[in-house]
């Protein structure tokens, strides 16, 4: 059973992998070679390290540690849920690394115009920089189609019942998609402020986007996925003369909820502020690559 | 909604360990979870009850120790309590605060038989 998106329901779909989700129970472990051996080392290290100091073996019967305990034993294990997860985010970030890619995860509520922003932008950098997207929606390959007239790669990645793109469907998509290396990959996610903030997907940012359409309070309304981006693009400033969307506020909000955001307003339709937006992605992406393992030493 | 995901994860945390440590049947769990980890606990005991049914899990006792929130006020420099994310140091009002404490999401230890 997929661990994190839950797809033993059956609704997963990658394009381009093997169309047929429903049976990947018997695929995981073998495909990606980042899932095994970590269980195991848990199971014998942790009783050890309790951090309040106490020590459980796991064998024998259960000291005086939860009421009403007898022949049952406690078993400690202290491991975090999302670790399966992160293992699969940490097996992304080293290919992404090793083939000198920066991944932007991109997070918004649903229409906010991410889909649009991005075809603009991977217009405008496609001449110089290498691009690939994978696309994260619950149905249709509708945007991984948009992205593939502008001539980038694109794998859509469909969710089914999943309220966001997880570590292990980004691996998939990744190792369908052809990208050349020393690009921009572009992870657009599930529209959903919620359940993506927790999911790393092995991103070397994640970018939360929020239309001037929508509510300027959303910074705190939904402040995981804030406090969990590295910037904000305030999008379809085109619109702003016509709306009472007050922009200091929701910079003020976003800046509350995470200190260090860095915030950009950007018009994907006037070209308003697309080249900040441009010169970031060209500025990380050259701060991502300086310093990276050399390729020999793969 | 991804509690049923979270919930299949820790399902598959107790078959490894099931299977690592020789047990078949678990009969209560504790989970620690901060505030910030992003769960609801109604939608978290819903849907475990639901996802171990069948397995070694199935009918355990969910018990959750709720952990507080705690954040580093920079202008103050030192350890304060707050609630959310956006909240202003109770001191000094600033809202230079990183979060230390209570975006934990793990399984603590599992009664088993």
């Amino acid at each position: 059973m997929c661990t994190i998106c839950g797809c033993s329901l059956g609704n997963l779909k990658i394009e381009g992998g093997h169309g047929h989700a429903h049976n990947h129970d018997h695929d995981h472990g073998h495909d990606h070679g980042h899932d095994h051996d970590h269980d195991h080392g848990h199971a014998h290290d942790h009783h050890h390290h309790a951090p309040d100091g106490t020590h459980h073996y796991g064998r024998g019967p259960a000291h005086a540690h939860a009421p009403g305990l007898s022949q049952a034993r406690m078993v400690q294990i202290e491991t975090d849920i999302m670790a399966k997860n992160s293992e699969y985010a940490q097996a992304n970030r080293q290919s992404f690394n090793r083939r000198g890619i920066l991944a932007l995860n991109l997070v918004s509520s649903p229409g906010s115009g991410k889909t649009t922003l991005l075809t603009a932008t991977i217009e405008a950098l496609k001449e110089e920089l290498e691009l690939g997207v994978i696309e994260g929606d619950q149905q249709t390959a509708n945007d991984a189609e948009r992205i593939r007239k502008t001539g980038a790669p694109a794998i859509q990645v469909n969710t089914g019942k999943g309220c966001h793109l997880d570590g292990h469907m980004v691996g998939h998509a990744f190792d369908h998609l052809e990208m050349a290396e020393d690009g921009v990959l572009f992870i657009e996610n599930v529209g959903n402020l919620v359940c993506p903030a927790g999911f790393d997907l092995g991103e070397a940012h994640k970018v939360v986007i929020l239309s001037v359409t929508e509510g300027e309070d959303k910074p705190i309304k939904y402040p995981d996925m804030f406090h969990a981006s590295d910037v904000m693009l305030l999008t379809k400033t085109d619109l702003l003369p016509h709306l009472d969307f007050d922009v200091d506020k929701c910079l003020d909000y976003a800046r509350r909820v995470n200190p260090r955001i860095k915030t950009l307003m950007v018009s994907a339709k006037s070209g308003e502020g697309m080249a900040d937006w441009l010169n970031w992605i060209r500025a990380s992406r050259d701060m991502f690559r300086i310093g990276r393992p050399a390729k020999a030493a793969e | 909604m991804h509690e049923m995901s979270i919930c299949e994860s820790i399902v598959q945390i107790i078959e490894q360990q099931a299977a690592a440590q020789s047990f078949s049947r678990v009969s209560r769990v504790w989970l620690e979870i901060g505030p910030l980890a992003g769960v609801e606990l109604e939608a978290l005991r819903f849907s475990f009850d639901v996802v171990t049914r069948g397995g070694v899990a199935a009918g355990a006792a969910l018990e959750v120790i709720e952990l507080p929130v705690t954040g580093w006020c920079m202008p103050c420099a030192k350890s304060v309590a707050v609630t959310q994310r956006y909240d202003p140091c109770p001191d000094c009002g600033s809202y230079q605060i990183q979060i230390t404490g209570g975006e934990e999401l793990r399984i603590k230890e599992m009664e088993v038989d």
